[in-house]
């Protein structure tokens, strides 16, 4: 097997008495399609946002790209090439869709304590940020605020955002969460396109897309890695199976 | 909004054109106390334009600006009372000393958001007062009088109250043209990006504190030289400019004219000191119809004077 691009090792992070994530340990291979599923609550979230320093792990470490990133701050993680997306949508409300994804390549392209040119005449910002709109299919809503976007569209927005950002992993936080069935089928085929492009890491409630799409999963409950690997694999699990059916607790006295 | 031909741009292009003119009307009548009273509006409107940097742009709500005020002010001040008359030293002098006052004060006060930080700053700012008032050789809480105002050589005589006033001008029109090109470069949309969203920007690769802290001090040395100019206008600087009260009317100005627009604070500024002006002819306690009328001003207007404009022209 290739050297990981994302490996995480021993990681823990409490909440007062709740162990949210606990001695997770997990790797990424490059190229590949990473599910992370998991019941309400397992902490999917939280990992999430510990890989993209968000949030501090009590204990542990994350490698990216064979370089320690335990302790450096979201800005910095991005720069080396992790991207991520919301699960609410996070985006600049009262900016077009154009100056949301344009910013996003400006961080990446120099530095921006540049005061007097105007930003928005810069060519290989907006090429950029055209570019990665297109690749999602907004191209036409460029020049819309996104207060004024569809729900649908935000998510595809805060795609084009993380793919501008030129990334090497890609942390998809729940891309289907609210989305009708046209609407998510349009992301499995937008994302069945980006897997071929970037590595990905998807925490997604919707099954069906995981099973879709995922090269390999990895299940959490309560925190815990309690099974990894190919969907049929995950599929026929025992263990997983008792998790999704809410016997929770003979998991994890096993565990 | 986008045709040039807007209420909004209307009224901006008579205000500049009117303080560009002023000076006429001022001879002509031979009303010399319109002409100190707007170069006094100026100053003012030129302070409330680098507030409205970080407070409109920047989503950080200063309640310590009027410092800069002071600090400008005093570095004018204990220049030339010190023998140095110079206005390319005491200028200079005067927009050092604010930068690194913003920038101590930044870097500490950034750590913090929403009342934490305006907290703070008005904190920070009351220090300056306290510590103006304290300083014995300086004339202490009675406040410094500056013999001679700052000295350009034959460039520019500042003695000369019309001379004076369009110094004060092109320093307004200057600060708002730099705040414009500012606020439109990759360091403004970051800024407006961290105003907008701060876990988003840092998510995309922004170090959103490093930008913050620079929006911050650019704004505080803007103010200095409002500072400069304000203790050149009145011939005085004490630390009564630094008070908190002076700090809240920059403040209403800049929500009055509309903050996060380029000529609102200017807008605020002129309205609100007329409006001063006008009703403390009428009644000494004018402060109790200024209250409501900003009330109405925030609750019904939210985006001050320009806003207003902004609707009537959109119909």
């Amino acid at each position: 097997m290739a050297e990981p691009l994302l490996r995480v090792e021993n990681l823990i992070k409490r909440f007062g008495g709740l162990v949210a994530t606990d001695k997770l340990s997990m790797e990424v291979t490059p190229g590949e399609l990473h599910a992370i599923i998991g019941p309400n609550g397992a902490g999917k979230t939280t990992l999430i946002s510990q890989l993209t320093g968000q949030l501090v792990p009590d204990s542990g470490a994350i490698y990216f790209a064979g370089r320690d990133i335990t302790n450096l701050p979201p800005y910095e993680r991005s720069r080396l090439g992790l991207a991520r997306s919301f699960q609410i949508t996070s985006l600049l409300r009262d900016f077009t869709a154009a100056d949301n994804v344009a910013l996003a390549a400006q961080a990446h392209a120099g530095h921006s304590y540049r005061f007097w040119a105007d930003a928005r005449k810069e060519q290989p910002l907006r090429e950029a940020a055209r570019a990665a709109l297109a690749r999602v299919g907004l191209d036409k809503r460029a020049d819309v605020p996104v207060s004024e976007l569809s729900h649908g569209e935000q998510r595809e927005l805060e795609l084009a955002v993380a793919l501008a950002t030129k990334p090497q992993l890609l942390l998809l936080d729940e891309p289907m969460a609210g989305l009708g069935i046209t609407e998510s089928q349009r992301m499995v085929a937008l994302l069945k396109e980006l897997r071929k492009e970037v590595t990905i890491v998807l925490v997604e409630h919707d099954m069906e897309a995981v099973f879709a799409l995922a090269d390999r999963i990895t299940v959490l409950v309560y925190g815990r890695v309690i099974a990894s690997g190919k969907p049929d694999e995950i599929r026929s699990n025992e263990e997983v199976k008792r998790a999704y059916l809410g016997d929770q607790h003979a998991v994890t006295s096993q565990g | 909004m986008k045709s040039a031909l807007n209420l909004r741009n209307v009224v901006v292009v008579l205000v500049i054109a009117g303080l560009v003119l002023l000076p006429v009307y001022s001879a002509l009548t031979g009303k010399v106390f319109i002409l100190t009273m707007f170069t006094r509006i100026i100053i003012l409107a030129l302070a409330a334009a680098s507030l409205n940097l970080i407070m409109g742009y920047g989503g950080m709500m200063s309640f310590g600006h009027a410092a800069y005020l002071g600090i400008g002010g005093y570095a004018v001040g204990i220049l030339a009372f010190e023998g140095t008359g110079s206005g390319f030293i005491q200028w200079p002098v005067a927009l050092l000393a604010s930068a690194l006052f913003a920038l101590v004060i930044g870097a500490l006060s950034l750590r913090t958001r929403g009342v934490y930080f305006i907290m703070i700053t008005l904190a920070f700012a009351q220090m300056a007062y306290y510590i103006a008032s304290s300083l014995s050789r300086y004339g202490a809480d009675d406040g410094l009088t500056i013999y001679k105002r700052s000295n350009f050589g034959g460039v520019v005589d500042l003695s000369n109250r019309t001379q004076f006033y369009y110094v004060c001008l092109a320093c307004l029109l200057g600060g708002t043209y730099l705040i414009w090109r500012i606020v439109n470069s990759r360091f403004g949309l970051v800024v407006q990006g961290v105003r907008s969203n701060e876990q988003r920007m840092q998510a995309i690769g922004f170090n959103a504190n490093r930008y913050r802290l620079v929006c911050f001090v650019i704004s505080g040395t803007i103010c200095g030289l409002a500072g400069a100019l304000l203790a050149n206008n009145t011939d005085f600087v004490s630390p009564a400019v630094m008070y908190w009260t002076r700090s809240g009317d920059l403040m209403v100005m800049v929500i009055l004219g509309g903050m996060g627009t380029l000529f609102g604070p200017v807008i605020g500024a002129i309205v609100f000191l007329l409006l001063e002006e006008l009703l403390s002819q009428v009644t000494e306690y004018w402060a109790m119809i200024m209250g409501p009328l900003l009330l109405l001003i925030v609750l019904f207007a939210r985006g001050g004077i320009m806003g207003l404009l902004g609707r009537f022209s959109r119909g």
